[in-house]
């Protein structure tokens, strides 16, 4: 116990020193459980045979915080996500999840700590055997929850995908964007606080991958979810770091650009190379950078 | 060396599954729906497959036998030999190499599917696991169904025998029935009951791991499902035998 105390004091501490600023310092002292990140990476090494996928990769991501995963196919992103989720275990290194070590962690365990997490895959990954509703509501059903619950949460979250029309579909009835749709609903049921988005938006059409984009930030923005989005597409970096959501005086949710009004929006930008994070920090920073590999990725050439 | 190595992988996987789905069985959620589901598949699904396998083995058996046994002067002897061939070897090892081609393939196929799309991945991430709610429901209802299955095989086996034995050799029905009746002993049943249990435990198993350790997108659903059906069989036919000799010398059997 006394070991625990200390080394969670120690925790806390390196968070303050590194990663803190004076404004997150205030809204701490409200909500003192703000100070442990939500998703932790120290030192991880994976390596599948000879290939190393991910080394020495380090990153938080602080609660409320979208932390936009970049690099190229097969650098490395989608396996981070795997790792948060216990899907994969790494060589070394530690992974935290609400300041809690999941890397020893066995199948049963993890099953609790996924709980608090919810995953948006590459393609949906929905279950082709189940209707729209029964995907959405899975989670609902898995744990026993009475059926008017199910349904009052699945039509809530049908709508705020905006596919409540959808819900008596099989899955090979919807489009590819409306499949990522119901993917989004399915991992928001039972309101997880940390999301993660596996490049939603491949092979989308532009406004529908647009959708994608708002959704993840009006999760960030007006239900302080923390998240990874995954992606390889410099247009969904520009629009979860330069707009944001709020409601208006109606009632309804509206995005604005950053600069129309003071805000600071809370997502930042990982950049994998080779296994390796060879950037991290603001979108700004990010296009100022004169790293050649991020350039190169910045202008598609 | 590498071909020893890869085998003993594979029992171990193949192992983990199995100890993974039975210790699945004492938590919650159970899937007794899902399980009924399967039975419902695999039992009435695979029906009339081994009820036609059953009879016209039966039938090509008295074809076969009945001329030697005439030669012998032991035509009342033919139900007898139908029944035992049927009930010992023939109905369980054919209709779980039935099951096996038909059951074992559907499983194979439709987990490696959810493995190429991310769903096994997505039930995981949904906070199921993918043993208790998948591989458990299938293996428990292909060891409950493939002896029942095997049961109606032997009775359909026994009933094509005499038609050809009484249609084709005139032989008379009831002298057949009386064979079946004296030539057939308890132990005959009780082992013909006991194999198709553990068949149904092998197919159910080695189908689930092939599927759900399928690699490579669709060309290895493919891949996969082959590679379930051949293995599945392969090793029915070889546990047949150590099974036989097992049963053979518990229940004190003779084989001649």
């Amino acid at each position: 116990m006394f070991s625990l105390q200390n080394e969670e004091t120690v925790v806390a501490e390196e968070i303050i020193e590194e990663e803190l600023q004076p404004t997150d310092l205030e809204d701490a002292v409200d909500e003192p459980h703000r100070i442990i990140p939500a998703i932790e990476f120290r030192d991880v090494h994976l390596s599948f045979d000879d290939n190393k996928i991910l080394d020495g990769v380090s990153f938080t991501v602080r609660r409320g915080e979208t932390k936009v995963i970049l690099g190229r196919s097969g650098g490395g992103k989608s396996t981070t996500i795997r790792l948060v989720l216990g899907l994969l275990k790494p060589d070394s290194g530690q992974i935290l999840i609400d300041g809690e070590d999941i890397t020893n962690y066995s199948e049963i365990e993890m099953m609790k700590v996924r709980e608090k997490i919810g995953m948006v895959f590459q393609e949906g990954a929905l279950f082709d055997s189940l209707s729209v509703y029964d995907n959405v509501a899975y989670r609902l059903h898995e744990q026993g929850i009475d059926e008017t619950e199910v349904e009052t949460e699945v039509r809530r979250m049908l709508k705020f995908v905006d596919l409540e029309d959808a819900i008596d579909k099989m899955p090979d009835e919807l489009s590819g964007g409306m499949r990522r749709r119901v993917g989004v609903a399915r991992a928001l049921v039972g309101d997880p606080q940390i999301i993660m988005f596996d490049e939603p938006t491949a092979g989308l059409d532009p406004p529908t991958a647009r959708t994608i984009c708002e959704l993840a930030i009006k999760l960030r923005d007006l239900e302080d979810v923390s998240s990874i989005f995954v992606t390889h597409e410099m247009k969904n970096v520009e629009y979860l770091s330069s707009e944001y959501a709020t409601v208006n005086e109606n009632g309804e949710v509206i995005f604005e650009m950053e600069g129309e009004k003071l805000c600071l929006i809370n997502t930042e930008i990982v950049m994998f190379k080779e296994g390796k994070v060879i950037f991290s920090g603001k979108n700004e920073e990010f296009r100022a950078t004169k790293d050649p590999y991020i350039l190169k990725f910045v202008r598609g050439k | 060396m590498n071909l020893l190595k890869k085998f003993l992988f594979e029992l171990q996987e193949i192992t983990n599954l199995i100890i993974a789905a039975f210790f699945g069985l004492f938590r919650s959620p159970r899937y007794f729906s899902e399980t009924v589901r399967q039975m419902d598949l695999i039992g009435v699904g695979s029906l009339p497959v081994v009820l036609l396998t059953g009879f016209f083995t039966g039938g090509v058996l008295i074809l076969q036998t009945y001329p030697t046994l005439e030669y012998y002067s032991l035509q009342d002897q033919a139900g007898k030999s139908v029944a035992t061939s049927i009930i010992r070897e023939l109905g369980p090892v054919l209709s779980a190499l039935m099951v096996s081609g038909r059951i074992g393939s559907a499983i194979s196929a439709e987990l490696g599917s959810m493995v190429v799309s991310q769903q096994i991945d997505a039930m995981r991430a949904l906070g199921t696991d993918p043993n208790r709610k998948l591989v458990a429901p299938r293996i428990i209802a292909l060891m409950f169904m493939l002896p029942l299955l095997t049961v109606a095989a032997d009775i359909f086996g026994i009933v094509g025998g005499g038609i050809v034995a009484s249609g084709v050799f005139s032989l008379d029905y009831n002298s057949y029935i009386t064979s079946v009746r004296f030539g057939i002993t308890t132990q005959d049943l009780i082992g013909g009951i006991i194999k198709p249990l553990f068949f149904g435990l092998i197919i159910g198993s080695v189908s689930c791991h092939k599927g759900l350790s399928t690699t490579g997108g669709t060309v290895g659903v493919g891949r996969s499902t082959t590679n379930s059906v051949v293995l599945s069989s392969i090793v029915v036919i070889i546990f047949d035998f150590f099974l036989s000799r097992a049963i053979n010398s518990i229940f004190d059997i003779k084989t001649i």
